[in-house]
């Protein structure tokens, strides 16, 4: 294994694209790409929050990130290009990156003991050493919270939490140095969201993962991640360190999620985004994404103006965010 | 319309159990709850806790598994044993349901107009003009641009958060008294959820519907209960007017519900407050009061099961603790 | 929910039984299946007469020959089921997992051969090789084989699409464990409970042939044999319709009842539900 220099990052994504065949189902007309050129790069031990509403690629991210889908791009992850690499540099590489998928129960193959399940990437990738391979599980069990007389179960006999454990374990029993997470929390019940929160953001510390972790949740984003990216229709369109994001969003999107996000507080209804102006509305904007040109988020956005349909508005500095928005920082 | 003294819906004891002796699981147990005129009740709970089997309760679809047993009286018609002739002639006409995943309740094969006007057109016996002229006048109630040429859609072609409006528009084509809500928010975008949310308070004030919304997400709910029943394993836990239930909770489980919701309007904790444990296995229930086993207050008398007691400002509890809501909520700390 | 059911319990006891009546009985019996007794024409069901079940227009014993039809009906069966299970579940899961292409030529040419009628490629099969036992075989296999390939490519492409499969190749499981490990197991339920249920349709199959005169030669005896000659002599003689009939349908009975249990039993989710 080469060893990257050292203040390259762990990850360096540029300009990544998937493109889905035009045979999907969503609204009709032509189709634009899941990821339309996202760049971004994480450090070794950085958490990275990735936030977007469905449609917004970031699923489609992380399966291309994980060479679960075709995409095209570069993403050069200890060096080498992952979308380059096939065969066994490919099976390889996996070995260091690992994926928590958002529905705990169908990841886990309803035919495997939550033990069999665990073991499995030892088997993939250590020798066969089957009683070190079982303390190994059982410790792992152990430490993800999961009491060894859960080894010889069967998925469909765990809670909902206890599968998303059994998940966690099994992409950490390698000790892989960058962890995906698609919205792993998201499929919970609420009082469980928090353990699996808390779980991640203990495994992340110890072991020293660098964890890229997708979700629609902004509390639990803000919770485990250093920095986060804000996509919309495939873009990136906002990112900054936590605190820039939370504190002082630039992107009129950003700020939209935030209003939106629910508080447990009947004097204090979520605020949905404020309509659109009648200028985004007018027919010429509406008709323009065909070429793609201008900005995705116009005709949602209340300050878009007539620049907004003409010009896709590139990333610059705001602030501490790097935002992609005409009308950020007036 | 004046507030009828006598609840539009009572529920006394009703239980909804599957399997028979030592294989019983009840999924609902002696519950009961009332549900007011114009009022909107949320019912809260995890997993397990039997929100749903009492959603299909009220719909009489439980499916022929199901034991129902106690009451179920909408305007003094008892609907537990009801024929299914009755059930059908007040499902989608008195009570409508307006369920979680807009894309599965809407029929891929057919327009909007078909599907919207079905139910009013059988019953209502609205001819199809009428049912039609209806169906675009909900759309606009729920806020749909050019409601006649979105009739003619196919639900294929209308973004997630505008089929979620047309369930509603649907549910309320027969101008029901009663509309059902199961998680109606929680499929859908957090903008488009505050959106749904806020058309559905609007819906509320313009027609005054009595409302039960069935979720797990408290922060949805908060903007919409005037009352909130917490349900725990089968069990209605506590109940209380949504302010007091979201600012002063009695119950350990609701308090530590709410703790554990991570905030952004709060400083970022170090850990985010947890329940411990896992939610409730109806068929596997600890004895005496479910919750027992992740409880922070738990006391030797909780092996036998609370009853539900009322305080003086008509907030229902069912625990043994006697403290006060800071109390309850210290615990957790 | 219910890990044991007595149906199935008794449906195994009772093709047990019968299973071990149709080899033993003709080995005991003083009766020989294809021998004609000419005194003994039409005598009807009787213990003192030594003839349990009767004597058939050739007075043969009506027991002897029923326990060989359930010997050369189940053997049919099973040996055509093996056959069609074993080419079925290659051929399907074949084009479920290779997709593309190669999916498209495997399950056009099953589209083709369901296309060809079955009585007359039975015909065509017999005159060009003669009337045997094996183009029973031969002749029942082909057909049916096409269902299951059907099924198990289909059975195949919905485990492909789990989340637990991309799991796996996300893992980095090499494409041959990811079928032994994660693909094959996961069939293996659908396939058991759909080869038993075969049994009873291939039975059928080679009942269907026997009546038609294309199956088994006389003197020998299948099932469906044995009901055609009944069939013949049903207003005279209705024991010797009856009584093969009703071991016919007995046996059909058992293997469905059987082949549903076995589909439950190897579900992991239907195993130990209901406590912990």
């Amino acid at each position: 294994m080469n060893s990257p220099a050292d203040n390259a990052p762990l990850l360096d994504v540029r300009n990544l694209r998937v493109q889905y065949r035009a045979r999907g189902r969503g609204p009709a007309g032509p189709r634009a790409a899941a990821v339309d050129g996202v760049s971004f790069s994480l450090a070794a031990g950085e958490s990275l929050g990735l936030v977007g509403e469905s449609g917004s690629g970031k699923s489609s991210i992380a399966r291309a990130l994980l060479r679960l889908i075709p995409a095209t791009g570069t993403a050069v992850f200890q060096g080498r290009d992952l979308l380059q690499l096939h065969g066994a540099a490919l099976r390889a590489a996996r070995e260091h990156i690992q994926i928590v998928f958002q529905d705990p129960l169908g990841a886990l193959d309803p035919r495997m003991t939550v033990a069999e399940l665990v073991a499995e990437p030892l088997l993939e990738f250590r020798s066969a050493q089957s009683r070190q391979h079982r303390e190994l599980v059982l410790a792992m069990l152990t430490r993800t919270g999961l009491g060894p007389e859960l080894a010889a179960r069967y998925p469909h006999q765990l809670s909902g939490g206890q599968a998303q454990r059994v998940g966690l374990a099994r992409a950490l029993i390698l000790r892989p140095q960058l962890l995906v997470c698609d919205e792993p929390v998201a499929a919970l019940d609420v009082s469980i969201r928090s353990q699996i929160a808390n779980l991640l953001c203990d495994m992340r510390s110890e072991l020293g993962l660098a964890l890229l972790f997708i979700a629609h949740d902004l509390a639990t984003v803000r919770f485990l991640c250093d920095r986060v990216l804000v996509l919309f229709g495939g873009r990136l369109i906002e990112e900054a360190p936590r605190d820039a994001l939370y504190g002082a969003p630039q992107h009129p999107y950003t700020r939209a999620l935030l209003a939106a996000n629910p508080l447990p507080d009947p004097a204090r209804p979520p605020q949905p985004p404020v309509p659109a102006p009648a200028v985004a509305r007018d027919a010429a904007l509406r008709e323009s994404p065909a070429t793609r040109a201008g900005c995705a988020y116009r005709e949602r956005c209340p300050l878009a103006v007539a620049r907004c349909a003409q010009e896709a508005p590139a990333l610059r500095r705001v602030g501490a965010s790097l935002v992609s928005c005409h009308r950020a920082g007036e | 319309m004046a507030d009828s003294p006598a609840p539009l819906l009572q529920l006394r004891s009703l239980g909804v159990s599957y399997g028979r002796g030592i294989e019983e699981l009840r999924a609902v147990d002696t519950l009961d709850l009332d549900l007011a005129g114009r009022e909107c009740l949320g019912v809260v709970g995890e997993s397990g806790s039997g929100k749903t089997q009492l959603l299909l309760a009220l719909l009489g679809l439980n499916g022929p598994a199901a034991r129902l047993s106690g009451s179920i009286r909408y305007r003094g018609m008892e609907l537990v044993g009801a024929s299914s002739a009755q059930l059908a002639s007040i499902r989608g006409r008195r009570i409508a349901l307006v369920s979680q995943d807009p894309m599965s309740a809407l029929n891929p094969y057919l327009r909007i107009a078909t599907q919207l006007t079905e139910g009013a057109r059988r019953h209502l016996q609205l001819g199809r003009r009428a049912a039609l002229a209806r169906a675009a006048e909900l759309l606009a109630l729920v806020q749909i641009d050019a409601p006649s040429e979105r009739l003619r859609c196919y639900p294929h072609e209308l973004s997630g958060g505008m089929r979620q409006r047309v369930t509603i528009a649907m549910a309320l084509m027969c101008d029901p008294e009663i509309l059902l809500l199961d998680e109606p928010t929680t499929a859908l975008d957090v903008t488009v959820q505050a959106h749904v949310l806020e058309l559905l308070r609007a819906v509320r004030a313009r027609t005054g519907v009595a409302t039960l919304m069935v979720t797990h997400d408290l922060g949805a709910l908060a903007s919409m209960a005037n009352r909130v029943a917490v349900m725990y394993g089968g069990r209605l836990v506590e109940l209380a007017s949504a302010q007091q239930l979201y600012t002063a909770p009695r119950h350990p489980y609701t308090a530590g519900l709410l703790r554990s919701l991570p905030r952004l309007d709060q400083p970022l904790p170090a850990r985010l407050p947890v329940i411990g444990g896992q939610p409730p296995d109806l068929a596997d229930l600890p004895k005496g009061c479910a919750f027992s086993p992740r409880c922070p207050l738990v006391h030797a008398r909780c092996a036998s099961s609370p009853q539900l007691r009322a305080f003086p400002d008509g907030h229902l509890l069912a625990c043994h603790y006697e403290g006060t809501p800071s109390q309850v909520a210290g615990a957790w700390t | 929910m219910r890990r044991t059911r007595p149906g199935a319990l008794v449906a195994a006891a009772l093709l047990a039984l019968i299973v071990a009546a149709a080899l033993l009985v003709p080995a005991l019996s003083p009766y020989d299946y294809a021998t004609p007794v000419w005194t003994k024409i039409f005598s009807g069901p009787s213990v003192s007469g030594g003839h349990l079940f009767g004597t058939d227009s050739l007075g043969r014993d009506l027991l002897v020959r029923v326990m060989w039809g359930c010997r050369i009906s189940l053997l049919v069966g099973i040996a055509a089921s093996l056959i069609s299970v074993v080419i079925g579940v290659c051929w399907g899961a074949l084009a479920g997992y290779a997709g593309g292409r190669l999916d498209g030529v495997l399950m056009r040419t099953v589209d083709v051969l369901y296309a060809v009628p079955f009585i007359p490629f039975v015909i065509v099969l017999e005159v060009a090789f003669g009337r045997n036992f094996l183009m029973v075989f031969i002749a029942i296999g082909a057909v049916s084989w096409l269902d299951i390939a059907r099924i198990v490519r289909g059975q195949t492409l919905a485990i492909c699409e789990q989340e637990y499969i991309e799991a796996a190749r996300a893992l980095g499981v090499r494409t041959t464990t990811m079928i032994r490990r994660h693909v094959l197991p996961n069939l293996i339920g659908l396939v058991a409970a759909y080869a038993t249920l075969a049994i009873p349709g291939v039975i059928l199959f080679e009942a269907l042939l026997s009546f038609l005169g294309l199956g088994v030669h006389p003197p020998l005896a299948s099932l469906g044999s044995l009901v055609a000659e009944g069939a013949n002599e049903m207003q005279a003689n209705p024991y010797l319709l009856i009584i093969p009939a009703a071991f016919l349908a007995t046996i059909i009975l058992c293997l469905n009842r059987l082949g549903d249990a076995l589909r439950d039993a190897l579900d992991p989710r239907h195993e130990e539900d209901g406590h912990g």
